[in-house]
């Protein structure tokens, strides 16, 4: 295969761009799906009615 | 005449039943998996066909498989900042807080991948045209598209009231889609040493169906993908602002004052 190392640098930079931002983004939602999960059980416990914005 | 301000009321509440942020949550619920699964099996498809099984160029060698990355991130830098715009326009016409969030969010992964673009462009220049960088209309009209996203995620987070860095981030989304025109056109009304386009609306494409289909599935891959980021991570920041709520609402004696 002829440019071997530019196609390789292309295709790594694209799956390494590709992970960051879905990783990122499965992270970010799972935690802030666990933290408003937390947030909205004490706010109903303490309010006894559910919370609405 | 007359008709325009119904059709903007009208088109105003389309956006707001549709739209609206806790309806977001379980449309983007529902919807994330049907882009991430078919997503990932388009890019790994495409990359893989264009990457392993179709032919070399008879001009550019294999080097013509960094197409298959460069190509699909070229058309989302683009698509991305159209989608930014029309969030602009949500925002500054309907004042839609779901517009705002969704342009927060699609700033950063169009310009990553803007910058891929520009990257393995650059690339796949070194070899072929023997230099990394010309200041040639597309590759200049590319790298501006690059500093709009850059100068939208800036201004988006200037202000201490996030409701004047959105508007302000919205008239430059409005603003920049000039260059969407220009980097389109750029092959045509300048002569660049950029290639013309090989796939048009009106004409049947340049290429060979052996390069076409691995290119065609690559780019329905990335674009659910960029689909898929963005909704997770606008999924992400309704969730935050709900937090936030919470956090400050009277009841739990957060920021009542």
């Amino acid at each position: 295969m002829t440019h071997l190392p530019y196609i390789v640098a292309s295709y790594g930079l694209a799956t390494v761009m590709a992970l960051v931002l879905s990783i990122g983004a499965a992270l970010r939602l799972r935690r802030a799906r666990a933290r408003l999960a937390a947030l909205e059980q004490t706010h109903n416990r303490n309010a006894g009615t559910p919370f609405t914005p | 005449m007359s008709a325009s301000p119904t059709l903007v009321a009208r088109t105003g509440s389309f956006f707001h039943r549709y739209a609206n942020p806790g309806r977001f949550l379980k449309l983007g619920a529902r919807l994330q998996p049907w882009l991430t699964w078919p997503a990932i099996a388009f890019t790994l498809a495409g990359l893989g066909w264009g990457l392993f099984y179709s032919p070399a160029d008879w001009q550019q060698g294999d080097s013509v498989r960094i197409m298959y990355v460069h190509v699909p991130a070229a058309m989302l830098a683009s698509g991305g900042y159209a989608g930014l715009a029309l969030c602009g326009l949500l925002s500054l016409v309907w004042r839609h807080p779901l517009a705002d969030l969704a342009a927060v969010e699609i700033g950063p992964v169009g310009a990553c991948i803007t910058a891929l673009c520009l990257a393995t462009g650059s690339i796949w220049g070194k070899p072929m045209w023997g230099t990394w960088w010309v200041w040639d209309a597309r590759l200049t009209s590319v790298l501006v598209l690059f500093f709009l996203y850059l100068g939208h995620i800036a201004l988006i987070r200037a202000f201490d009231d996030p409701q004047r860095g959105y508007r302000a981030a919205a008239i430059l989304a409005l603003a920049g889609a000039v260059d969407l025109p220009i980097i389109k056109f750029s092959v045509q009304w300048w002569n660049t040493l950029h290639q013309p386009d090989s796939i048009t609306l009106t004409g049947a494409p340049t290429m060979s169906a052996s390069m076409l289909w691995p290119l065609a599935l690559s780019t329905i891959g990335f674009s659910l993908g960029f689909a898929a980021i963005v909704v997770a991570r606008t999924r992400a920041a309704v969730m935050e602002s709900r937090i936030r709520a919470l956090l400050s609402s009277p009841r739990r004696g957060g920021g009542a004052a």
